[in-house]
């Protein structure tokens, strides 16, 4: 059997939060994983890219008192060790062990995952993916999260002393904490195993951001997405303009990828990008069950198509039957003008 | 070359799917299918043997393997259809409740069986089993076996006893090489699984399929299932339908409605 249910009455609970590039500043996934946090037990972040002064200035806002950065030591001069998720994890293995963490916190990315899941493994933690809301109670650490495409609500308890957490995007809306702290920055070696750098990084690009959207938010942490399909017929102007006006990210079916139309970094769907947020707008988007699965728990669901027989309808609040490159123009023009 | 795939019966994914009581999926005959997914597993495993010479291909073997009950037995038939050699089922009221780890677990139990009948070369996965989306029980086998890890793959080549895979993932590209026998993860964009023949159809009703139990692979019953999960689902429920969609029909104002909606509900 696995270890019995922790008590929730235990104190003390120690919650270690995973940075994701804190050199680049904190990004919204990273705050609103510290928002859960404070909520379980004392809070300590983790890095392994040294945080930016602005990051640790928001780490004290959000009343982090402790960072813990990792500096991975290689053999070689192999910068691309810290991206290998089994080298990460074992970062995280020694954090836990330093810090006597019972809960571990990442955002939701493929390679999180991946890094959640080495470390559970490595340590006799449960795993909980893609989760919604985080709470500790009689019944132990819980996890919500939805499945099925967002048709389904279930509740996971962790049997085991340690959890090992992912929390999807916009999951909660991030606070500040009360009273700001003065953060206090810890490092530790990690010299990685071989069999976690049995695989080699030969080569890491980082792809140029798209025309125009280096003032977009990432489409996995936007609050607001616009996404196009077939039905843009390649013309992806007026989605962009929209989305814009909105603050929000650009998405696409898988279709549009193939296509060439936009780049395979926008896919929303099952394989590509899961996304969840506060407001979806799928303009030339029939609605087929992959895409749906990489939407379907966003917050408010509005369609754009002229079929007006398009399945997205069914799962959509609003819906307008037009012309997207008629309707799409007029309501940024509306929303422009009503923001002033 | 020996490649075993390893595949999910899952539900289909335009089927009514729910969860069953004790929370967990249910499957049936009916609506059930080999995970989309895998097929991009198979195909590119079939292609890997495919471009060997005659002689070594002769000598090769594509395995798929799963686990689970009598009804996973339609995900093992679709394997046969595409062209794989052999397939195998772990089958034991032991693993019901798997957890992500007991089902890993299972799998690296299946792969150390195939191996002592002769050396694997890689285990080859699809990205992600369409219905509970983990995607990490490849990573977690690759650790279960001790082997590299290479996921997420939109490329993949052998050669010389080295697997490369390229990889597009969150605005990076990468290029990932480990020296076989690794566990090998693809996404649907690295090959276009083939139609089965019908030839292939017929005779994949009646190929062989392999049923081992827990004991035949040496596996400890409290290390899967439900004995074995570190987690227990507390409540599931299907989420209330959304209210009817409020549809508008554009005759020269369907943008101001759209942005209107937005408004009226505090959205912008």
């Amino acid at each position: 059997m696995a270890d019995s249910t922790p008590d929730p009455t235990t104190a003390g609970r120690t919650v270690l939060v995973v940075l994701d590039r804190p050199d680049r500043g904190l990004r919204s996934p990273a705050r609103e994983l510290l928002t859960i946090a404070r909520d379980l037990g004392e809070v300590t972040a983790f890095a392994i890219a040294e945080p930016s002064q602005d990051a640790l200035a928001e780490l004290g806002a959000y009343g982090v008192g402790h960072v813990l950065v990792a500096d991975i030591v290689g053999d070689s001069a192999d910068a691309h060790l810290a991206h290998l998720t089994p080298v990460a994890a074992e970062a995280l293995v020694a954090a836990v062990a330093s810090t006597g963490a019972d809960v571990v916190l990442l955002s939701s990315s493929f390679l999180n995952r991946e890094v959640g899941a080495h470390l559970a493994h490595a340590i006799g933690a449960g795993l909980v993916l893609d989760t919604s809301a985080v709470s500790v109670g009689e019944q132990g650490l819980v996890g919500d999260k939805r499945v099925f495409a967002g048709s389904w609500d279930v509740s996971c308890a962790v049997t085991t002393a340690a959890a090992v957490v992912t929390v999807r995007a916009n999951a909660v809306v991030a606070a500040p904490a009360a009273e700001p702290v003065v953060v206090q920055v810890d490092r530790i070696d990690i010299h990685p195993s071989a069999a976690a750098t049995a695989t080699v990084l030969v080569s890491r690009t980082e792809h140029a951001q798209p025309e125009g959207g280096s003032g977009r938010p990432a489409l996995a942490e936007a609050a607001y997405v616009v996404a196009g399909g077939r039905g843009t017929l390649g013309d992806f102007a007026p989605v962009e303009d929209l989305a814009d006006a909105l603050g929000a990210a650009v998405g696409a079916t898988r279709d549009a990828v193939d296509e060439g139309w936009v780049t395979h970094d926008a896919q929303i769907g099952q394989t590509g990008v899961t996304i969840a947020p506060r407001v979806y707008i799928g303009a030339g988007i029939s609605g087929a069950p992959h895409h749906r699965g990489g939407m379907q728990a966003s917050g408010v669901i509005i369609a754009v198509n002229n079929d007006p027989d398009s399945p997205i309808f069914e799962i959509a609040d609003f819906g307008v039957v037009g012309d997207l490159a008629e309707v799409l123009p007029q309501a940024a023009q509306a929303i422009r003008a009503h923001r002033g | 070359m020996r490649i075993v795939v390893p595949v999910k019966h899952v539900p289909d994914i335009h089927s009514d799917r729910h969860l069953t009581d004790a929370g967990r999926v249910a499957r049936g005959s009916d609506d059930g299918t080999l995970n989309e997914l895998d097929e991009n597993a198979i195909e590119a495993a079939l292609q890997l043997v495919e471009a060997l010479d005659d002689g070594e291909r002769a000598t090769s073997e594509v395995v798929a393997i799963t686990v689970g009950p009598a009804d996973a037995d339609a995900a093992l038939r679709k394997a046969y259809q595409l062209g794989v050699d052999r397939a195998v089922r772990l089958s034991d009221d032991a693993l019901a409740g798997s957890d992500v780890f007991g089902t890993a677990t299972a799998i690296a139990a299946v792969v150390r069986r195939l191996e002592a009948d002769g050396p694997v070369d890689l285990v080859i996965t699809g990205m992600a089993a369409l219905d509970g989306l983990a995607s990490v029980v490849p990573v977690l086998l690759a650790a279960e076996l001790g082997l590299p890890q290479l996921t997420l793959a939109s490329k993949l080549t052998l050669e010389h006893g080295q697997v490369e895979i390229v990889r597009d993932l969150e605005g990076v590209t990468e290029v990932l090489t480990a020296p076989a026998p690794a566990v090998v993860s693809v996404t649907d964009h690295v090959n276009t699984p083939r139609y089965p023949n019908f030839k292939l159809i017929m005779a994949a009703r009646t190929k062989e399929i392999t049923v081992w139990d827990v004991a035949a692979v040496g596996l400890d019953a409290s290390s899967v299932g439900d004995a074995g999960a570190r987690t227990r689902v507390l409540a599931s429920a299907p989420r209330p339908p959304r209210p009817d969609v409020q549809l508008v029909t554009d005759k020269g104002e369907g943008g101001l409605a759209l942005a209107d909606f937005l408004i009226r509900n505090d959205l912008v």
